[in-house]
């Protein structure tokens, strides 16, 4: 039987050209503009917690690396400070210098990757192929200190596992003004152009109370004129000796956040030459025996925003419960407040400007496909006593 | 007597199909290739464009359980007949301008409406919500559009003194004048949209809408897409060299300097598609009503003016 829908709808998803991973956004139409929004994320959950829960303290950061190709200095180095909250141990500095300088650099290629990706969302592949040119120096750096473009693992409990040579410190600092110089003139060429002006400027608006009632991180509250940072309001590693601003635009649209965004990495530049400039010798490693009874929590401002660990040890050799909440969690759900009203080619643009990445934001969900309902905490903890009782039942 | 031997010949061989086709496939090489640079990508062999064709002959075509399939199927080719019929009488003016008629200029604006028409219809065929989505917008697209580019044409025609004919619209290169020049720029804009390049491919917008009009078509229905796009890219420029800018002429300097022309305008194509975001569909229809007609109506003043008082670079 055909099943007549009262409403034109328009599937983002699961499966969709716009972004790369599985998410689903259902847009309920009239005409172009969109009227409703309905989402759905918990496509590819992989259970990166339960796995954590296996694995010794110093396998840890190499899994949660893991967590998103994209974020893999962040997500490690929150958990480090959660672990290194635990044991009350401070690494020593150049390690905290390294941390910040592979951060930074983590931060770099994640913007350029967006303003490429938004280019492209928005039909400007020359961007997105220039972006991703622009990023590909930084990259190279990566690889060179820890080994890998991406999926770095490079903290440990109580340091870093790969130092930054000081031989290598000029051809860092060469490659990074002449990454300035092309993302000046990205910036410039955001700034300027009439069509890119007609195309994102107060388009898909968050406005100030709406980002706080959803709670945003990162460049997405940046963007609507919150300035939190996690690296000046609660500094980790060695962000407290440096000196840079945090970016904020009051507009709160999606020209907006690629404002905040390009001009971040300009701030990162500015973060990553001082650290190198006072990067200080010494060990980059100490020796950390054992993790004590306890919990502790750190955080890291990812490029998307705060990404949170929570890590409670027994004084065992693994944790005994390790939490992760990475920001796309708190930026996915204000689509609700800025996509509705607008145009489908507005609302696509705005779903990819909070930078979303499902692999991190992944929940586990359990759909009876029978009933078609999806099950809450309750009806799963009920559903769970209910074959207790039917298990003792036929035991007894 | 040659009639009925020449009229097979021009549609089947030159300049109809079998021309359109093989030059309109190295323009999608053109297109790809220069883009290509302008994104410091290295692009695709030269024969890529013709194996994508052959590849999609030889893959399954699906149709949508709940379309219309008889609209379906033959939507593409009443497009590909459209744009085969388009290039014909554009190639025979060019070619042997003694054969044409009078007012064939009024057949070609016609026929250029083709292509999008057959889109619509087999989009809104393929009961998809994408592609509804997609035809709403190339429906709104196609009247946009359409007016400014009678109206550039209007321009010329007043230029050259009345004519209606192509062959002696070609004889006179209108876009040396001021009016010409803006009626000329705007028609490439127009015809930019026409082809469903950035910035006005709305309709197919693979980040929104997944490809939009051309979502459910596969195979050899798709490659038959394709191939209208391919012949469309050799048709609408040349439509454009022959009306502004003088045509192909009758020697073989002029045919070389008609092809040097040709490739001006594609390149002018390729550069605007790839130094500009995609507009959003109201952006559009604005764009063209309002800018693009004030500057038309403008242009239609001064090539009237310029005709009144004799004044050529009016």
């Amino acid at each position: 039987m055909k099943k007549i829908l009262n409403k034109p709808v328009l599937a983002v998803g699961p499966f969709h050209p716009l972004q790369e991973e599985a998410e689903f956004f259902q847009l309920t139409l009239d005409g172009e503009i969109v009227t409703d929004i309905d989402m759905r994320i918990s496509y590819n959950h992989r259970g990166i917690e339960a796995i954590s829960e296996t694995l010794q303290f110093d396998q840890v950061p190499f899994l949660v690396s893991r967590v998103c190709g994209i974020c893999s200095a962040s997500h490690p180095l929150a958990y480090v400070n959660a672990v290194e909250e635990i044991a009350g141990i401070t690494p020593p500095e150049r390690a905290q210098y390294v941390r910040v300088i592979i951060n930074e650099l983590e931060r770099i290629h994640s913007h350029m990757l967006w303003v490429g990706l938004a280019g492209h969302f928005i039909g400007y592949d020359t961007v997105f192929m220039w972006a991703w040119k622009y990023r590909e120096p930084v990259l190279d750096i990566l690889e060179e200190i820890t080994g890998n473009r991406n999926n770095y693992g490079n903290v440990k409990v109580g340091g870093c596992r790969e130092d930054v040579p000081n031989e290598m410190i000029p051809k860092i600092r060469q490659k990074l003004d002449e990454l300035e110089k092309k993302v000046e003139m990205l910036v410039k060429v955001v700034l300027d152009d009439p069509v890119i002006h007609a195309r994102l400027k107060g388009v898909g608006v968050l406005t100030k109370e709406a980002a706080r009632q959803y709670a945003v991180a990162g460049p997405t509250a940046r963007g609507s004129g919150i300035a939190i940072d996690v690296r000046r309001d609660d500094p980790y590693a060695a962000y407290s000796d440096l000196d840079w601003n945090v970016i904020t635009q009051p507009e709160g649209d999606v020209f907006a956040k690629a404002v905040v965004r390009l001009l971040e990495v300009l701030e990162s530049i500015k973060i990553i030459r001082q650290a190198v400039d006072k990067l200080p010798d010494g060990p980059i490693d100490m020796e950390v025996k054992e993790i004590p009874a306890g919990e502790g929590c750190g955080h890291a401002e990812a490029p998307r925003g705060e990404t949170f660990h929570y890590v409670r040890s027994d004084g065992g050799n693994r944790p005994v419960r390790h939490k992760i909440r990475a920001p796309s969690f708190v930026n996915v759900p204000s689509f609700r407040a800025s996509c509705i009203g607008q145009h489908i080619a507005d609302v696509t643009i705005t779903l990819a400007a909070v930078d979303p990445c499902y692999s991190c934001t992944e929940r586990l969900a359990v759909v009876d496909g029978h009933n078609n309902v999806i099950h809450d905490y309750e009806s799963l903890l009920k559903l769970s006593r209910e074959k207790t009782a039917r298990i003792k039942k036929e035991i007894l | 007597m040659g009639e009925v031997f020449w009229i097979p010949f021009w549609i089947l061989i030159f300049p109809g199909f079998v021309f359109t086709f093989a030059l309109g496939l190295v323009a999608t090489y053109l297109v790809r290739k220069v883009g290509a640079l302008v994104q410091y990508r290295v692009g695709p062999p030269v024969f890529q464009p013709f194996y994508d064709v052959m590849k999609l002959m030889g893959k399954e075509i699906l149709i949508p359980q709940e379309a219309n399939r008889a609209i379906f199927v033959t939507a593409p080719l009443v497009g590909l007949a459209g744009v085969l019929l388009l290039s014909t009488v554009l190639g025979v003016a060019a070619f042997w301008p003694q054969e044409t008629f009078v007012g064939d200029i009024i057949v070609v604006i016609y026929l250029m409406v083709l292509p999008s028409l057959a889109l619509i219809l087999g989009s809104s065929a393929s009961a998809s919500p994408h592609a509804a989505v997609g035809a709403a917008r190339e429906m709104k697209l196609v009247m946009s559009y359409e007016l400014p580019l009678v109206m550039a044409f209007i321009v010329v025609i007043i230029k050259s003194g009345g004519e209606l004919s192509l062959a002696g619209i070609s004889s006179h290169a209108s876009v040396g004048s001021i009016s010409g020049f803006i009626a000329f720029f705007m028609s490439l804009l127009c015809i930019q949209a026409k082809l469903g390049y950035v910035p006005f491919d709305m309709a197919e917008a693979e980040t929104e809408l997944g490809s939009g009009v051309l979502m459910e078509y596969s195979g050899a229905l798709l490659a038959v897409w394709k191939v209208m796009h391919a012949m469309m890219l050799v048709a609408l420029p040349m439509f454009l060299v022959m009306v502004f800018l003088g045509g192909f002429g009758s020697t073989l300097a002029g045919l070389v300097w008609g092809i040097g022309k040709y490739v001006i305008v594609v390149v002018l194509i390729i550069l605007i598609k790839n130094t500009n975001p995609r507009v959003r569909i109201d952006q559009a229809m604005k764009f063209f009503w309002v800018y693009c007609g004030i500057a038309l109506v403008i242009a239609v003043a001064l090539a009237t003016i310029g005709n009144i008082y004799d004044i050529a670079w009016l």
